[in-house]
């Protein structure tokens, strides 16, 4: 299991994920202070080319659906208590469809918890923050290679889709130092947000892939309006009119069909236990498969990446196993459940712990152990 | 395109008598007087009735959240400067004002070039005319038809005490678009509050009020203050072009370590300020310029300066997946915080782990081994944790000695605390 590193550097995922943010097109950082996110807001403050200091975090998304009217990608890092309060914002910006990356870094709960401890307590927030069931693509990092290519995956999925993106990562992930081998960071492609081009422009009139054509608010060739109330394709409020009925539907459309599926499956022969893990528990995760295939033992194992619209082919995946452990790192299975339903199934087993990181030994035993 | 900001503004969605309309109207004037094109407006509303209007404009609209309009308001005028040619205006009525009074407070602190119009007509209209918090003393509303209230605020005061450059009221009646106008021109943040009597609600609960007796009765008085204008924007910021990854973080592996079993766990528990994150890091390094593998995971309380601090390093010759702690093999305790961290470990260590903690704790109850060394006192306080991994590396020799020596001398430290400070006695 050793790797030949060439260029190792003792590094945090913090930093990977700002530079990766930049690298790919995100130009400004609104940020407030909060634990664990304040690493993300100290590397923010050298390297976006804007840094605005907000003084809430309400205002933060405000300023960030500022920001992104004039064409521009903010991103923002949070935890919990923060996101909270960005809720109806981020409703607001997800109705406007405007790109913006926000980076959840989960601490435990409820409410203040404890500041400094990691958790993955916040996935079923990320669910339900949309009213009505809309869904946000949420990319999950499982590790420093994660940090780099799901940050830029992040920036250029909200530009792409127009709309808000959740970067789910927690405390561990972003503030550990490891060493890591720089030679592994590949390049980044840097997406700029494409006007409209035309004539007869209507700002919610969508094409084929289910978006709109954007256009800044600093330019004076057609009109734009952003709006989060229902509106119809002119970007005009409206009661329930079926067009504007069809543009809120289309907002679902949107990110069910284009958030792109990514997983790690590390399939093995003969296996009939199947490990899913995300987040930081992902690391245990890919240890106790190392461990467990160096005494036999089969497994299976399945990273987690993409979480939200939460896809179909991770139930798919796991029908083919006899048995099924869910690791993660908070009370009762949050993911688990919205996966495979909130009743008992004698197939799938929870490995649950709270206040500290799921050991490699407690997915070990969930593995090997009878029932 | 027909250059007029309102599409028709004869026709507009207000009810009858309604102040909103003459705002409407007078900022139409305004604009047209100083020349704007519609779509070099960007028309930022708020919720409630004056929101509306919307539909009815030929510029640039962004209508968001009640109370927050200021606020996005405020991300657009920041991203645009002073420089811009365009022109950022908020509507918005005293229900948005009071919710969202911070946003305008932070705006007016910040000075961004925008113009706020806050339609006061003293109460909630699309809700039913409950008061906001700028319904003045005897004005009377339908949820509050006996009003007796604290007072009302006055956001004129406020944003100029905020730091706004230009701050007016106007009675929202004849014609004020010279004052509109001003308030639009002036290169900077700007407030204009308009008073109002909503037709539905306001007149019905103070049956022969006038707008101008209420202005004089309540105080609420025509006013207007202007600073000189802040012309230049805040200057850009220049080094965000410098990668955050760069050859600099490389570690050089010029050394050759000694471990005999693929990972080594160590445990630091300290006292915040005596700089164990700092130590533990340095450890972490030391282990790569032996060609290991490092990680580094610290845990203290939310506190910055008090309270214990604690760091679980481990060294592998191998990939290092889970970061998190299991038995270390070595404690380095250099604090009573740290020590009352490390006690679960302490019980459950096993007689191969190794212990060293400063000679002035007592001794806990283990069966590792225990060496007591004095990491406090040899260096001061605030170096015990380094002291503590000088002392590791001659315990452990696990790692070349001189690779500790180098990497300190490059480290900042080393020019405030001397290397020869941490060599055995």
């Amino acid at each position: 299991m050793t790797e030949t590193i060439t260029k190792p550097a003792l590094i945090d995922g913090s930093r990977l994920i700002t530079e990766a943010c930049v690298q790919a097109g995100a130009s400004v950082f609104v940020g407030y202070p909060i634990t664990p996110a304040n690493l993300l807001y100290s590397y923010a403050n050298r390297r976006y080319q804007v840094m605005m200091a907000a003084p809430d975090e309400i205002t933060t998304l405000q300023w960030m659906s500022g920001y992104a009217a004039l064409g521009k990608i903010p991103v923002t890092a949070t935890s919990f208590p923060g996101y909270a309060l960005m809720v109806e914002s981020i409703n607001m910006a997800q109705m406007m469809e405007l790109p913006m990356v926000i980076i959840l870094v989960q601490r435990l709960g409820p409410a203040t918890g404890t500041a400094t401890a990691g958790a993955n307590g916040d996935l079923n927030v990320i669910h339900g923050t949309i009213s009505g069931g809309f869904q946000l693509p949420t990319f999950c990092i499982s590790n420093f290679d994660d940090c780099w290519r799901l940050s830029a995956k992040a920036v250029h999925t909200a530009a792409r889709l127009r709309t808000p993106v959740v970067l789910l990562t927690s405390k561990e992930m972003v503030m550990t130092q490891m060493s890591y081998d720089l030679s592994r960071l590949e390049d980044i492609e840097k997406v700029e947000i494409k006007g409209f081009e035309g004539e007869n422009y209507l700002p919610y009139q969508a094409n084929g892939s289910h978006v709109p054509a954007f256009l800044p608010v600093n330019q004076k060739l057609h009109q734009v309006r952003l709006t989060a109330s229902t509106h119809n394709k002119a970007g005009i409020l409206q009661n329930t009119t079926p067009e504007a009925l069809d543009n809120t539907r289309r907002l679902k459309t949107k990110v069910d069909t284009g958030t792109e599926v990514v997983f790690d499956y590390d399939k093995q022969e003969g296996a009939d236990a199947l490990v899913i893990a995300f987040d930081i528990t992902a690391q245990a995760a890919r240890e106790a498969i190392v461990r467990m295939r160096e005494k036999g033992t089969k497994a299976a194992l399945l990273v987690l990446k993409t979480l939200f619209p939460i896809p179909e082919k991770y139930v798919q995946l796991a029908s083919g196993y006899g048995k099924v452990v869910v690791a993660e790192e908070n009370l009762d299975g949050q993911y688990r459940r919205l996966l495979f339903g909130p009743y008992h199934d004698h197939r799938i087993k929870g490995v649950n712990v709270m206040g500290r990181m799921v050991k490699p030994e407690e997915i070990m035993e969930a593995v090997e152990s009878n029932g | 395109m027909d250059n007029t900001f309102l599409i028709d503004s004869r026709d507009l969605p207000f009810c009858k008598g309604c102040g909103h309309s003459s705002v409407a109207q007078m900022t139409e004037k305004a604009l047209a007087k100083l020349g704007y094109h519609p779509l070099d407006v960007i028309m930022v509303t708020d919720i409630g009735c004056h929101g509306i209007i919307d539909k009815s404009l030929r510029t640039h609209t962004v209508h968001g959240l009640h109370g927050r309009s200021v606020a996005i308001a405020g991300g657009i005028a920041h991203g645009l400067g002073k420089k811009s040619g365009k022109k950022v205006i908020v509507f918005l009525g005293d229900g948005g004002a009071t919710i969202g009074l911070q946003h305008i407070l932070i705006a007016a602190h910040h000075n961004f070039p925008m113009t706020v119009v806050v339609h006061n007509n003293m109460l909630y209209g699309m809700t039913g005319g409950q008061p906001s918090e700028y319904t003045p003393d005897g004005f009377n509303t339908p949820t509050a038809p006996n009003r007796s209230s604290a007072g009302s605020l006055d956001i004129v005061q406020l944003a100029e005490a905020a730091g706004a450059g230009y701050v007016s009221r106007v009675a929202g009646i004849g014609d004020f678009s010279a004052e509109m106008a001003e308030a639009i021109a002036y290169e900077g943040f700007s407030l204009v509050e308009v008073m109002e009597i909503c037709p539905s609600y306001g007149v019905k609960s103070n049956p022969g009020m006038k707008l101008r007796q209420l202005m004089d009765e309540t105080g609420y008085l025509a006013t207007k203050k202007v600073k000189t204008p802040i012309h230049a924007d805040h200057p850009a910021y220049e080094g965000y072009n410098q990668s955050l990854i760069s050859d600099k973080l490389l570690v050089e592996q010029l050394f050759t370590h000694r471990m005999t079993k693929p990972t080594v766990r160590i445990l630091l528990a300290g006292s915040a300020g005596e700089g164990t994150q700092s130590a533990a890091e340095f450890l972490a390094r030391v282990a790569m310029c032996n060609g290991l593998q490092a990680s580094k995971k610290g845990h203290y309380p939310v506190t910055v300066g008090v309270g214990f601090s604690a760091a679980e390093v481990i060294l592998s010759t191998g990939t290092i997946y889970y970061s998190g702690g299991t038995k270390p093999d070595f404690m380095l305790i250099t604090s009573a915080d740290g020590l009352d961290y490390a006690r679960p470990h302490l019980a459950q260590a096993e007689s191969s782990a190794t212990v060293l903690i400063d000679e002035s704790l007592p001794l806990p109850e283990t069966k590792a081994k225990l060496i007591q060394l004095p990491l406090r006192a040899a260096a001061g306080v605030r170096n015990a944790a380094m002291m503590s991994i000088f002392r590791w590396a001659d315990v452990s020799q696990l790692l070349d000695s001189q690779s500790f020596i180098d990497e300190y001398q490059r480290g900042k430290l080393a020019a405030k605390v001397p290397v020869e400070t941490f060599s055995a006695k």
